[in-house]
């Protein structure tokens, strides 16, 4: 994987590549495989989102009690019209709920990159497809250009919430999808790497609190923001608004915020919402072994 | 690092180091057994103990004693499959010390009384270390084939090992020497870059001073096929 936008811009240059292929190029050095095979496992995972997104089980409440039904709440809104949104990102809000209520309830998910952000990439892209008319194919591209981009965070920062804060996770997961979409919409690198920056700046310093220490609350809520984040940044850049700061700067600068971030706003369940007097309540009242 | 590194694992929720990590530590401890588990008694600590409850920790592990892929759907049921596969288990917290937030301590016991004690650790991203055998320490990820051997602290087990490897021409990636006294009870781990044929494992076991010889292979993974 790549460290740099830099560099895969670099490349760009020299080969005539785009982003999506230049990274699948990468699995094909290091898994030893042929194009046709990162291309069908990249294909596996998204149908597998979609798989995990049509599983959804409207009356599954997590272990906790926590988390449930909420996909389903906003599903009626969206039908009924009432969402402020319109029908498109209120479809984008419900999945990604969904899929972020599923993994508290114990089912099936794709973790992307982290499971406490699983929401937002198959919010994203499921629902470009379903409502704009995509192929299956360029979603597929997308997700690779997205694979790509999580790739120079998780070495330039971090994918981990313990790590980094939420930021790492909601934050990172945004990124991935405002690149992918930006490259749905034809930009090239350039472009891609800004909606990416663009997201990115929107979440820095996202704390990580969950109540009780579940990826229950505020997770699940979580992916939405993520999700539809990704979507303005993507129309930002397509508009060809740029990131003042270049975007291998602004996850330097996501790098430098997760270290200084206390401890007790990375996954350790200690300070933010999980200190409150209602998460705090929460957490004792949950269960042990 | 490739791309799946990033967009996957699938994996049955909610976390990857509470979940995942917890099924791939109950399947590595089971093939570490090296017979289907027949009781287990499972001691929680640190933060799996804290918030294992509410991350079905306890039900992937028991899951991952079973068998079971981290993307097994069958995980949040793994206690009814247990007992339809007559596995009797016990799940309660403990204080381990200085250790890895997240880690947990196994007694199983399978067919032919065969028993083993086992402290492995989720290390986060579903990635996780064994980091005790039978009261000795351990530390590896279970990503390579792996030859635990326990034998008595005596000189000439790491020569007959090596060679056999040799001969076999697999290749060593690490190599882990520990032991409670010097004369007493010795473990040699060993993470390779090829599968230790069956063969090589059972003439290693009947060789003079060798106490126990656990194999743990790539046959079965964690993650299903796409």
């Amino acid at each position: 994987m790549y460290q740099s936008f830099q560099e895969i811009i670099e490349i760009e240059k020299n080969t005539g590549k785009s982003f999506w292929e230049i990274i699948r190029d990468n699995d094909c050095r290091e898994m030893e495989i042929t194009e046709e095979e990162a291309f069908l496992r990249m294909r596996g995972m998204y149908e597998a989102m979609q798989s995990a997104d049509e599983a959804y089980e409207p009356n599954l409440t997590s272990t906790s009690g926590l988390v449930g039904g909420d996909g389903e709440k906003a599903a009626n809104a969206r039908r009924r019209g009432t969402m402020l949104c319109g029908s498109f990102l209120g479809l984008v809000m419900e999945k990604a709920i969904k899929m972020g209520e599923s993994n508290a309830c114990m089912k099936r998910i794709v973790a992307a990159p982290t499971a406490g952000s699983c929401g937002v990439l198959p919010a994203v892209f499921l629902s470009l497809e379903q409502d704009k008319g995509y192929s299956r194919e360029e979603m597929v591209k997308a997700l690779y250009v997205s694979a790509g981009i999580g790739g120079i965070i998780a070495q330039r920062a971090s994918v981990s919430g313990a790590a980094g804060g939420c930021q790492a996770e909601i934050g990172a997961a945004s990124a991935m999808a405002a690149g992918g979409v930006a490259f749905l919409l034809g930009g090239d690198t350039e472009a891609i790497a800004h909606a990416a920056a663009l997201a990115m700046k929107n979440l820095l310093g996202l704390a990580c609190d969950p109540v009780a220490g579940l990826v229950e609350v505020p997770c699940v809520k979580r992916n939405v923001i993520g999700a539809v984040n990704a979507l303005t940044s993507a129309d930002l850049s397509n508009a060809g608004i740029r990131s003042k700061i270049p975007p291998d700067e602004v996850f330097d600068a996501m790098r430098s915020v997760g270290r200084i971030l206390p401890e007790d706003l990375k996954e350790t369940g200690k300070g933010g919402l999980a200190a409150t007097p209602t998460g705090i309540a929460f957490r004792e009242n949950l269960k042990s072994f | 690092m490739n791309s799946f590194d990033i967009i996957g694992p699938v994996m049955v929720g909610p976390s990857s180091s509470h979940t995942a990590g917890a099924v791939k530590i109950g399947n590595i401890s089971r093939k570490l057994l090296g017979v289907p588990v027949q009781k287990a008694d499972i001691f929680f600590h640190g933060s799996f103990l804290a918030t294992g409850k509410g991350h079905g920790t306890d039900r992937a592990l028991i899951a991952g004693l079973l068998g079971f892929a981290v993307d097994d759907s069958r995980i949040p049921d793994s206690f009814r499959y247990a007992h339809e596969a007559d596995m009797d288990y016990r799940l309660s917290g403990i204080d381990l010390g200085d250790v890895h937030p997240n880690s947990v301590k196994l007694l199983l016991q399978g067919e032919g009384q065969r028993k083993i004690e086992i402290v492995a650790a989720s290390t986060g991203g579903g990635a996780i270390r064994v980091t005790e055998i039978d009261g000795l320490p351990a530390n590896f990820s279970g990503d390579y084939p792996t030859l635990v051997v326990n034998n008595l602290d005596q000189p000439g087990h790491v020569t007959e090992i090596t060679s056999m490897l040799s001969h076999k021409s697999i290749n060593i990636a690490t190599m882990q020497l520990y032991r409670s006294s010097k004369g007493g009870n010795a473990v040699i781990i060993l993470e390779c870059d090829q599968e230790v044929p069956e063969n090589a494992i059972k003439w290693l076991a009947h060789l003079e001073g060798i106490l126990k010889v656990t194999y743990l292979g790539l046959a079965d993974r964690y993650t299903s096929k796409l």
